[in-house]
């Protein structure tokens, strides 16, 4: 019994989860060229301040989820990122990988390694009916929510000067610096962005997940690099059609393979990376620039 | 910034007793083992238009990328309006009013016409202004207005240049350096382009230009430098240069100091 507009609500609010993380992901590498694996560490520490809020109304809690991702953001950016600027890829990519490793071992050394529970949306646990469809409230906020943020970004990079000079720097930073572009205010914004959309990624995942753990981010982030990778790296537009791409295979797997199969719905997910790579290695929307110049 | 444009303009006359806007002393640049500005010296007065020729490899891209910062001089002085410009964040560089057109144009081709112009005014709090002066640009060039919406990287090479001027232009500034902003173009669009820099002077901004074609940068110019292998081999006016058997040799590096080839 499947129903297929369950599988496309199902698809759209797992794959938008993975859109905003891969739009996170995608803000800083475009402009630093950097893969900040750190950012499964911004999801993590969000969604453990929900834990330890989850006493304190609901908008405390995640506006103090929010504050925390995006200090952290800016703080990681600030002492491990900014020395290392204009340093080739694969140091910064290292890099990214140490600042999630000591991040994750600070956590299971402050809180220990073992699952907390939590529950930051409780008023969405219940179903919505639509015609003959049962619908979980959580899902629907989290398709709205998800869709809502891809809006309000696309109009902040459109419509404003920031958004502007975001843009411009992630096509050619030095020109960008040269017409007055503030390139410690780019980045800063750019990460800011990566830990709002982190912490609100957090929050819907805590309530769909239920529990919080030290690699709780990991999960989603390693999926939402996949997207960045098909999509495009350096190509916004890309980040967010991988993402829900790599939602929509995923829920797809999840309901057409042989039950005996599932457990290995993520081995299939890479098998069919891979083949899209080996036909567009520079994925699906590949970046015009991603050579600094002049 | 405005306010010190238009004193620059407006002390023109009088250059000669002040100190000039901008002033190169001793300036060395290296790339690893190979020296590419030798302790070049000269000075851009208010207004003035001043041009630099030589040929492939004399330094001239260096020589502005050391001015506007993009790259660390090895030794030397730049003063711009008596201040000192080594060392500073490169977004200070068009605040302080150096405007640079790079060689090889750097459209921003991901961003529409209209958005580059708006990113050449990125510093400029006076938005509306602006908007007016971008409008401008679009009725003496009705072709870009036209593709205003349209990607910056489909335009001709010609359209691509009059953009990054008028880019530059929209900053406001004191001092526009342009690296050969002829390269590539047709004749006509050249011509286009040195009538737009001939407006741009009237207007009061000095400009400081890099040219091959050795008869446009004498003809634009009050005051042109020959510059090979790294040294100023030469200066002058067009009269002074122009038909000077001197001159092409020092183009060609073959005046006594030697040169690069
Ligand atoms: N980034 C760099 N790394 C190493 N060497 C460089 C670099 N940029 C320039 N050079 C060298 O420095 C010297 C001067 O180069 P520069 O680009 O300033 O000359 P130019 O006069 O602008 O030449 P062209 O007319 O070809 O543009 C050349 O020998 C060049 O090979
Ligand atoms: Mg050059």
């Amino acid at each position: 019994m499947i129903d297929p507009a369950q599988i496309l609500i199902d698809a759209v609010s797992v794959g938008g989860l993975y859109a905003l993380t891969a739009l996170g992901i995608g803000l800083i590498f475009s402009v630093m060229r950097l893969a900040n694996f750190a950012h499964a560490e911004l999801v993590t520490v969000a969604a453990y301040m929900l834990f330890a809020f989850s006493g304190s109304p609901v908008a405390v809690a995640i506006l103090v989820a929010i504050a925390a991702a995006v200090l952290l953001a800016l703080a990681t950016e600030r002492i491990a990122f900014r020395p290392l600027r204009g340093a080739d890829s694969a140091t910064l990519l290292i890099s990214s990988f140490a600042v999630s490793m000591f991040l994750q071992k600070l956590l299971v050394f402050l809180v220990g390694s073992r699952p907390k529970a939590l529950d930051p949306l409780p008023a969405l646990s219940r179903t919505v009916s639509i015609g003959s469809l049962q619908v979980s409230a959580l899902k629907l906020v989290t398709i709205v929510v998800c869709l809502t943020l891809l809006a309000a970004l696309t109009a902040f990079l459109k419509w404003t000067r920031f958004g502007l000079q975001m843009r411009a720097s992630a096509e050619n930073f030095t020109m960008s610096r040269l017409l007055g572009v503030r390139a410690n205010a780019v980045i800063a914004i750019a990460f800011g962005l990566s830990g709002l959309l982190a912490a609100v990624v957090a929050v819907l995942f805590a309530a769909q997940s239920g529990f919080v753990q030290p690699r709780f981010g990991v999960q989603i982030v390693i999926i939402a690099f996949v997207a960045t990778v098909i999509g495009g790296l350096g190509n916004l537009f890309g980040a967010a059609v991988g993402g829900f791409f790599v939602g929509v295979v995923t829920i797809l797997l999840q309901a057409f393979l042989p039950a005996e199969l599932r457990p290995f719905r993520e081995a299939f997910l890479f098998v069919i990376v891979i083949a899209i790579l080996l036909f567009r290695p520079q994925g699906l929307f590949p970046a015009r620039n991603l050579k600094e110049r002049v | 910034m405005t306010a010190i444009a238009g004193q620059g303009g407006g002390r023109q006359g009088s250059a000669e007793t002040l100190a000039p806007l901008l002033s190169i002393r001793g300036l060395t640049v290296r790339y690893g083992p190979i020296t590419a500005l030798d302790g070049l010296s000269l000075d851009v007065g208010a207004g003035q238009v001043i041009s630099i020729v030589g040929p492939n490899g004399a330094g001239k891209s260096s020589l502005l990328a050391a001015i506007a910062g993009t790259v660390k001089p090895a030794g030397g002085q730049v003063t711009f309006k008596g201040q000192p410009t080594i060392g500073q964040p490169l977004e200070q560089t068009v605040r302080r009013g150096i405007a640079l057109v790079p060689e090889g144009r750097h459209v921003l081709a991901s961003l529409t016409v209209l958005e580059n112009l708006r990113l050449g005014a990125t510093i400029r709090r006076d938005t509306a202004e602006a908007a007016r002066e971008i409008e401008g640009f679009f009725k003496t060039f009705p072709i870009l207005g036209e593709r205003r919406n349209k990607s910056a990287g489909r335009l001709s090479g010609g359209e691509q240049q009059m953009l990054v001027i008028a880019r530059a232009l929209l900053s406001k500034p004191t001092l526009l350096m342009l690296d050969e902003p002829s390269l590539g173009l047709a004749p006509k669009i050249t011509d286009q382009i040195y009538a737009m820099l001939a407006s741009i002077r009237e207007a009061g901004v000095s400009i400081l230009v890099v040219e091959q074609n050795a008869a446009r940068a004498l003809r634009v110019a009050d005051r042109t430098y020959v510059l090979n292998g790294g040294i100023i081999r030469m200066s002058g006016t067009e009269a002074e240069l122009s038909g000077n058997p001197d001159f092409e040799a020092a183009y060609f590096g073959l005046a006594p100091r030697g040169g690069a080839q």
